[in-house]
């Protein structure tokens, strides 16, 4: 038995593999498969699940309402909504607004995020190696106390400034919670950049604005992708920052799947809300990262 | 060779270490150098010597403490690299290695604003120079170390600028390469008529290739000569021991005339050499002769004759070591060469011979 494992390369990589594969299985492929089954559901009267196959909540979530004939009047009903009339037929834009509020405000938050940690970022990259570590462990500090309990010292924070519950709560509040999540691999590829190619390009007649543009960046991009995508995945789906800063008007998908699982009791239409969630994700993400690859590409060296 | 290409004058740079402020490192000592425009001019010597420092205070990496870096005859002042008409090969080359061969060496005639419809021939007249044809849609990690090294050339010289600044080039390339590259480097300068500054540790390299060779050590330059001047007269026992090989024999001055001193040695020995400055009689010196310039039992009268006896022999192919211990208990290495066909040992170990040498090939350095 040990004799064939030692010989038998594939055999090894199963067996280093399936810890984590069985895990996966049983505690994420296994719910997702139910969340899928349960979105196509409906929910009885009492609030239990009765299974089916109905793209009911599904519908629910674009805004059609009972009104509608057909696409046309629901074009139409979402038409008036955004041009601002009050003649709202066929169009419910709750879901639909908080949809695009959530993409709006990881949109935001990402790129807010890559403005304020780039320079960060570089300044640890460009410090005495020595410091380095210490800079390192500085952006690392907030992570060490509760999150829930970090969010809840910026209440008091933004209540002097007389902005709590309002949406520039929510992205001060989410900034906060992801810089660090994007300082760290946008530090990792900085650093790998040879300092000597900084010398090459003024070398070659290149000022600090052009080196930077044509040198720093490119180099710099792996690491701007892969926090990108650390921190919008998890903005799109987060309900604690929305939830203790931003009050009840400003519901995210995060929060509107939260209240259907917890308070609403309809785990359907929550399901739903959730693959909406994954697939609307996944879509931005492959939009993407087809543009930018996935930071993974080592191109120093 | 009338103009300067470029000139330091009283050159000082100090590190200060940032971890304790108060040790200031000088890591260039008042240099001062003139390079004429067209020459090959060698910058050698041991690793923190200085001569990486110097360079890098002429592309402008490092601004000088005080003194004056003069390129072209304009002092450079503080002077970003990006608008000095230098341009630096790399130890390590440093390559983009985002962008291919041709974008690599397109990007400082970009830089510079050079008409697009200019760039393309220039690049790959660039390319041919080096030998590198048809390479300018590759990456720089697809070549090999020896290629890399051509690229970073012609990209520094695709720029025609008024020096090219060489930091060890060929430092990462296997023997063979760097004998092959030596040669074809110095062909290169010799056609493009650009004056080189060529920074290397290794002292045959700079003979090979240099017009001239400043030796530096401890940041302070010690000579400064053409490579017969450094390596047949050298003026301090540290440019005689980093070039080449050389017997350094122990004396006492005992007397002088004119370029002619009478040393003497251990065991009742005495040594006639050459003495440039003079030097009072009982002083303590170092007479140093090149293993190459002694022989075993010469039929030839020279001026110093001593018995010795054999303590080792090494034979390399070319040449015959002889390990020879003098009268005085003096220990030198004697080269000769195998030049007759079957050569045979002039002597076996453990025999008695004489070592002779002539005056002119012997000289006397202090310290």
């Amino acid at each position: 038995m040990l004799k064939r494992l030692r010989e038998h390369k594939s055999l090894q990589g199963t067996l280093l593999v399936s810890p984590a594969l069985l895990w996966m299985i049983a505690l994420l492929i296994i719910p997702l498969i139910l969340v899928v089954i349960t979105s196509f559901g409906q929910r009885d009267p009492d609030g239990n699940v009765i299974y089916g196959f109905s793209f009911d909540n599904y519908v629910r979530l674009t805004g059609t309402t009972d009104t509608c004939q057909n696409l046309g009047d629901y074009l139409n009903g979402a038409w008036q909504m955004i041009i601002g009339s009050e003649a709202r037929t066929c169009f419910d834009p709750l879901y639909v607004q908080i949809l695009w509020r959530s993409v709006l405000i990881a949109i935001e938050t990402t790129a807010l995020v890559i403005v304020m940690g780039y320079p960060l970022a570089y300044f640890v990259a460009r410090a005495p190696i020595k410091r380095r570590s210490t800079l390192l462990f500085l952006i690392l500090i907030p992570l060490w106390t509760n999150f829930v309990i970090r969010v809840y010292a910026w209440i008091r924070i933004l209540r002097a400034f007389d902005i709590l519950y309002t949406p520039g709560a929510v992205l001060i509040g989410m900034i906060y919670e992801f810089l660090p999540f994007m300082i760290l691999p946008m530090y990792t590829s900085l650093e790998k950049i040879d300092p000597s190619l900084y010398e090459a390009s003024a070398d070659l007649g290149a000022n600090s604005l052009r080196t930077f543009l044509r040198v720093t960046l490119p180099l710099s991009m792996p690491g701007v992708v892969a926090g990108t995508i650390l921190v919008f995945v998890p903005v799109m789906g987060t309900f604690v920052v929305s939830d203790i800063l931003g009050g009840k008007q400003f519901v995210l998908i995060g929060n509107l799947i939260q209240s259907q699982f917890l308070s609403a009791r309809d785990p359907t239409f929550g399901s739903a809300a959730s693959i909406l969630l994954m697939v609307m994700t996944l879509i931005v993400m492959i939009f993407y990262t087809r543009k930018f690859g996935f930071g993974e590409e080592v191109i120093v060296g | 060779m009338g103009e300067l290409a470029v000139e330091l004058r009283d050159v000082v740079k100090e590190f200060s270490d940032s971890e304790q402020i108060r040790e200031v490192v000088a890591a260039v000592n008042h240099v001062s150098l003139q390079i004429h425009d067209g020459e090959f001019f060698s910058l050698l010597g041991p690793s923190g010597c200085g001569k990486t420092t110097s360079l890098r205070m002429i592309a402008g990496f490092e601004l000088p403490t005080s003194g004056d870096v003069l390129i072209q005859g304009k002092p450079m002042g503080r002077t970003p690299p990006f608008q000095r008409p230098v341009n630096t090969v790399f130890q390590n080359y440093a390559l983009f290695p985002h962008m291919t061969i041709g974008q690599n060496v397109a990007f400082g005639l970009e830089m510079k604003g050079v008409p697009k419809a200019e760039i393309g021939p220039r690049v790959q007249e660039a390319l041919a120079m080096v030998r590198l044809p048809g390479y300018d849609k590759r990456k720089p990690r697809q070549l090999s170390g020896g290629q890399q090294q051509r690229v970073a050339l012609a990209r520094a010289l695709v720029n025609r600028p008024a020096v090219l600044l060489l930091d060890e080039p060929l430092g990462a390339l296997d023997l063979k390469l760097r004998k092959e590259m030596q040669l074809e480097l110095k062909t290169l300068q010799r056609e493009v008529g650009i004056t080189f500054i060529y920074v290397t540790h290794d002292q045959e390299e700079a003979l090979t290739m240099s017009d001239r060779i400043a030796v530096m050590n401890r940041g302070k330059v010690l000579q400064v000569g053409n490579s017969s001047d450094i390596y047949e007269t050298p003026n301090c026992r540290f440019v005689a021991d980093f070039i080449g090989e050389m017997n350094f024999i122990k004396g006492i001055i005992q007397a002088q005339a004119g370029r002619s001193a009478t040393v003497g040695l251990d065991g009742g020995l005495t040594v006639h050499a050459r003495c440039e400055q003079s030097i009072a009689a009982g002083t303590e010196i170092s007479v140093a002769v090149r293993p190459e310039k002694m022989n075993i039992d010469s039929s030839a009268k020279m001026d110093n004759e001593f018995q010795g006896r054999v303590v080792s022999i090494v034979y390399i192919g070319t040449d015959t070591h002889y390990g020879i211990r003098l009268a005085g208990d003096q220990l030198v290495r004697v080269r000769e060469q195998n030049n007759t066909p079957g050569s045979r040992p002039l002597a076996s170990e453990g025999a008695e011979v004489k070592v002779s040498f002539a005056a002119e090939a012997a000289r006397v350095l202090t310290a």
